[in-house]
């Protein structure tokens, strides 16, 4: 390639700060709310603290700001490395990395105002929504712009992942947000009733299945080889992940609305394919972990490596469950339970977050110039607040949510219910307290990972890289 | 042709289809390509352009 070529790495500094910034600000507002269901006086009576509207304040935090800020920072690092190309799109760029923000903060202040479209993962209010598509579709060209003017004869795997999910995004967020503004900061779905709420979790799975999951799988088939120093353990199976993925995951939103208005026929369907996804995903977890094959050791001295694996023991837990959710006499006793809670902070924290974390450590020193984080003894606790830290959350949402399954369904013989509602709130009180603890501990390692970041950044006890480019090429 | 005729079409479609890309993937003429794009991660001449990226942007913030 051409020796005067260089990456445009500044933005992917840019939003690899603002990941580690929006991750703390999302998850300390997570650790509110779960406070705020243990103890409702944390509500403090004040319509902008309520949970009702700071809980989408926190998905949209944790999914869009933090993912999100992981995704563009590891994306444009990845595709410019594999295709061997400078970013393509000059201002689009940096219009991109602001873009992201002010919708971020546009977020931060609509959301707790209680301007919302109402609609799961999708509250934003339109003139925000024109906004995201505006600043999606530029992403889109900026990353296939880069694909196309590659100097690489082969797309690498992990860009297929990462372009699969910015072109499904796009579309999901689009058609979900048709829309009918009434005034600047209300606007009703272009849907209704039953229709509605099937292109809703058309989007809302999707949402999972593209930017939780293709996404953070372009992210794990990129760092996990590279820091485990050897090739994907097979490429081949890594496209069959690819087809069989993306064209299962589609089909598999009706599991959200088993037992409502929509046809029985389309439930199905969408269970049918959620237990189909298990293949797929098991896979691709099989694929990461497996590439480590012949090098086990390294797990033991590596904790960026441990942050991988780990992320991936996770990913295949909760894709394990995710299927089973699915059956209709399954999600019979899980639906509307803290069960589906507990579900999706497997995948949240042990999944998504983790293997951005892991991801986020390997790039940062990259970046600027160091041999590695600061403090490797912070990564490695930083690990196992982390684990614990979703054990705990888990394990609490789910003893909770069997037992308010059971409790809403039990009758006694004469056909009433055994259990009135609230019965089961002050039942579910203990795991309300433990849930909140492992957020906390999760929130606390974030914590640690700013400051470790901070060091690694403006620290000079961090050795440089200068020594390994050769002066040559240091002269122009 | 009924409900029942285009289901059985479309799921046999889908099996053809991931039949194909299993064949595709597994065929041996694909398997040298396919080491390539694996190793391109290890690339030396485009580690020395990471380098120099890196290099660039810290004189840039400096």
């Amino acid at each position: 390639m051409d020796a005067s070529t260089t990456y445009n790495y500044k933005v992917v500094r840019q939003f690899a700060v603002m990941t580690v910034v929006w991750g703390i600000v999302g998850m300390a507002v997570g650790v509110l709310i779960a406070a705020q269901l243990a103890w409702p006086v944390l509500n403090f009576d004040l319509p902008w603290l309520s949970f009702g509207r700071l809980r989408p304040l926190h998905t949209n935090a944790v999914i869009f700001a933090f993912g999100g800020s992981a995704l563009f920072a590891t994306s444009y690092y990845i595709v410019q490395r594999t295709c061997q190309a400078r970013l393509f799109g000059g201002p689009l760029v940096a219009f991109t990395f602001w873009g992201w923000q002010v919708i971020i903060l546009l977020a931060a202040i609509t959301l707790p105002l209680g301007i919302t479209s109402s609609k799961e993962y999708a509250e934003l209010e339109w003139p925000i929504d024109i906004l995201i598509a505006v600043v999606w579709v530029s992403y889109a060209i900026v990353f296939f712009g880069t694909i196309i003017k590659r100097k690489t004869p082969h797309i690498y795997v992990a860009n297929w992942f990462l372009g699969a999910f910015i072109l499904t995004i796009a579309m999901l967020h689009i058609v979900n947000n048709i829309e009918v503004p009434v005034t600047l900061t209300k606007s009703y779905s272009a849907y209704s009733g039953t229709r509605d709420a099937m292109i809703q979790w058309w989007y809302g799975h999707n949402a999972v299945g593209f930017f939780l999951t293709a996404g953070f799988l372009g992210m794990m088939y990129y760092f996990v080889p590279k820091q485990a120093n050897r090739p994907v353990y097979s490429y081949r199976l890594s496209i069959v992940h690819f087809w069989a993925l993306i064209s299962t995951y589609i089909w598999a939103g009706p599991h959200h609305l088993h037992y409502t208005a929509l046809p029985n026929w389309t439930s199905s369907l969408g269970m049918v394919f959620s237990l189909i996804l298990l293949a797929p995903s098991w896979g691709g977890m099989i694929n990461g972990i497996m590439t480590l094959s012949g090098a086990w050791d390294k797990l033991r001295t590596d904790p960026i490596l441990r942050f991988l694996i780990v992320s991936l023991s996770f990913y295949g837990m909760s894709t394990f469950e995710g299927p089973m959710m699915s059956i209709k006499t399954v999600n019979a006793l899980s639906h509307y339970t803290d069960w589906t809670v507990g579900h999706v902070h497997s995948g949240a924290l042990g999944w998504v977050a983790m293997v951005s974390i892991g991801s986020l450590y390997a790039l940062l020193p990259k970046l600027f110039g160091r041999k590695g984080m600061y403090s490797n003894k912070l990564i490695e606790v930083h690990f196992w607040f982390a684990t614990l830290g979703t054990v705990l959350y888990i394990a609490a949402m789910w003893i909770s949510g069997v037992m308010q399954g059971l409790m809403w369904r039990a009758v006694n013989a004469d056909g009433t219910l055994t259990y009135s509602f609230v019965e089961s709130v002050e039942a579910s009180h203990p795991f309300y307290v433990v849930r909140t603890l492992g957020g906390l501990i999760f929130l606390l390692g974030m914590f640690l990972m700013a400051y470790n970041t901070w060091r690694t950044i403006t620290g000079t006890d961090v050795e440089e890289i200068d020594d390994k480019i050769p002066t040559a090429q240091l002269a122009h | 042709m009924t409900y029942d005729d285009i289901r059985g079409i479309a799921t046999l479609l889908a099996m053809i289809a991931f039949l194909g890309v299993v064949f595709w993937a597994w065929s041996s003429r694909r398997k040298e390509s396919f080491h390539e794009a694996a190793n391109q991660l290890f690339d030396e001449k485009e580690e020395e352009v990471h380098l120099q990226s890196v290099k660039k942007e810290a004189e840039n913030n400096e």
